[in-house]
């Protein structure tokens, strides 16, 4: 449990989402979700693949458009076609699967690009800032290796100390430790759970139960493009009700 | 998963430059060379053989060669600027004309096809003589009359389907670039231009030089296409040089010794394009 468990709802949720529907062609991939996430929570979100978890997740950058429903971040709707999305993703950092590093660039200029040309920040200040977030991630050492020189999860370390580099509000992790090996999963995590407990507001993907365990304030549990049940993790955990739920628990854990 | 020499992973973006490609993009070692030598060897053989046919009395073929020698080798710094400058235009024009392939509006993007594929399958003979024929003598700069030779003429006509060809290069490397790319570059609030030009194109880069030397080679031995319409260059210099002379034993030896020329100068382009594949593909 985090020390940022104890969030009360009573403030407006920094992203809120309700009802939202997704289709790709014919494939409805969401089918009415609300959740929302109040400032300083952790969530994560499971379930089978294919269920719309991941693009749950690109909805909220407004990666991938919803067509129907209404999704605010810190105010913002999302779903609003003068959307400055731009603005958007400044507020709003996120980590893949793959971890997609720029491969021309070295760990440390994956780092700084975006705050210099997009933030237009000094480059001097930048740089410090960059160090100190690769050091963050115990990466020192590595400020001048190309990603093809790097591990998966020294490669993803960098990935999100990329998205940090940006001072988000918000950060979206999307299954980031499914393609790492699974000895170095858990840097990946231990990284991760730092942030969740510094107090950064993150929604996790992923497959790794004692993760969400652990690092989460609430659960969620989708299913065919819905949210099936959601609770706190000691509660969603061990006494799930859907069976739905409790099937895909028991072949999990 | 597939444990190769660069590590474990499998992700595309990660692997070295086309790695599997690697053997088939490579012209088998020493075929090039063969080539080389079985050129050196007709020319020779032919330069005998001229050499035995050729009236007592007469310059000897080699001597004649050389004789002729400097002025070939003027036609031949023609073809040379010709290749740079056609390569040069139709590069930056196919760029253009490639990003727009990728344009988000669609009249664009459906126009630059359309005039990609247009050049793309077009002789370029027959765009040569296009261009030779429509292109004025002399233009018009904001009151500067600038004449345009032919030479200058033919190397639009040649530039056209090196746009085309280069056009096609840039979309299918950016086509080429994995998805996530474009993805992590938007989270990171990129702008459309930024990415493509700080992201996307830098990677395209290394992509497109091998395809890019190997269209350079083509259109060097292609600028020969130019003596038929009328451009000084190498080819129709061989053939003046021929026609004074007016000795049928020196054509087959004389030829041989342009293509020598052309072999000389594309050969080294061919083994720096395998080289930079290779390089490329080590990082």
């Amino acid at each position: 449990m985090s020390p940022a468990g104890h969030v009360t709802r009573t403030e407006a949720p920094l992203i809120h989402i309700a009802d939202v529907h997704k289709s790709f062609g014919k494939v409805e991939v969401l089918k009415g979700v609300s959740l929302d996430v109040a400032k300083g929570e952790v969530i994560c979100v499971i379930g089978p693949s294919g269920s719309g978890k991941s693009t749950l997740l690109r909805c909220i950058n407004a990666l991938v458009p919803i067509d129907r429903g209404s999704i605010v971040v810190d105010g913002q709707e999302v779903n609003d076609p003068r959307l400055d999305k731009l603005q958007l993703r400044r507020k709003v950092g996120m980590v893949f699967q793959q971890y997609n590093l720029f491969p021309h660039r070295t760990a440390i200029e994956n780092v700084m690009m975006a705050p210099i040309h997009v933030l237009k920040q000094d480059r001097r200040e930048v740089e410090s800032r960059a160090r100190r977030l690769i050091a963050k991630v115990r990466l020192e050492g590595k400020e001048d290796a190309y990603p093809g020189e790097l591990s998966g999860g020294q490669q993803q370390r960098v990935a999100i100390a990329r998205s940090l580099a940006m001072n988000p509000e918000i950060m979206l992790f999307d299954e980031v430790t499914a393609a790492l090996d699974p000895e170095t999963v858990k840097e990946v995590l231990v990284t991760i759970r730092e942030l969740a407990e510094e107090g950064m507001t993150c929604a996790i993907v992923t497959h790794e139960m004692g993760f969400a365990r652990e690092v989460a304030d609430h659960v969620y549990f989708t299913d065919r493009g819905v949210i099936v049940e959601h609770g706190p993790p000691r509660e969603f955990f061990a006494q799930a009700k859907d069976p739905r739920t409790r099937q895909f628990l028991s072949q999990i854990l | 998963m597939r444990a190769g020499p660069y590590g474990t992973t499998d992700l595309p973006v990660l692997l070295p430059f086309r790695p599997g490609a690697r053997g088939a993009a490579e012209p088998a070692p020493g075929l090039g060379a063969a080539w080389g030598v079985a050129l050196a060897l007709v020319f020779a053989l032919s330069a005998g053989i001229a050499e035995a046919q050729s009236d007592a009395g007469r310059p000897s073929t080699v001597a004649t060669i050389l004789k002729w020698t400097p002025l070939l080798a003027q036609g031949f710094a023609l073809n040379i600027l010709i290749s740079f400058l056609a390569m040069a235009i139709g590069t930056a024009a196919g760029t253009v004309l490639g990003l727009c392939q990728i344009s988000l509006l669609p009249p664009v993007r459906t126009g630059s096809w359309f005039m990609t594929q247009f050049f793309r399958n077009s002789p370029w003979l027959v765009l040569l003589f296009y261009c030779m024929l429509l292109l004025p003598f002399e233009v018009n700069v904001g009151g500067h009359i600038v004449p345009l030779p032919d030479w200058f003429k033919a190397t639009v006509g040649l530039a056209l389907p090196v746009m085309a060809n280069v056009s096609e290069l840039v979309r299918g490397a950016i086509r080429s670039i994995p998805f996530g790319q474009w993805e992590a570059a938007d989270a990171l609030a990129f702008s459309r231009r930024q990415i493509l030009w700080m992201i996307i194109l830098p990677q395209c880069v290394k992509r497109m030089t091998p395809p890019w030397m190997n269209l350079y080679a083509i259109l060097t031995v292609a600028t020969p296409l130019c003596s038929i319409v009328g451009v000084n260059e190498a080819m129709t210099l061989t053939g003046d040089a021929l026609a004074a002379e007016a000795r049928n034993e020196l054509l087959v030896p004389m030829y041989a010794y342009l293509l020598l020329w052309f072999f000389l100068y594309c050969y080294p382009i061919s083994r720096a394009t395998v080289a930079l594949e290779k390089r490329f593909a080590v990082k």
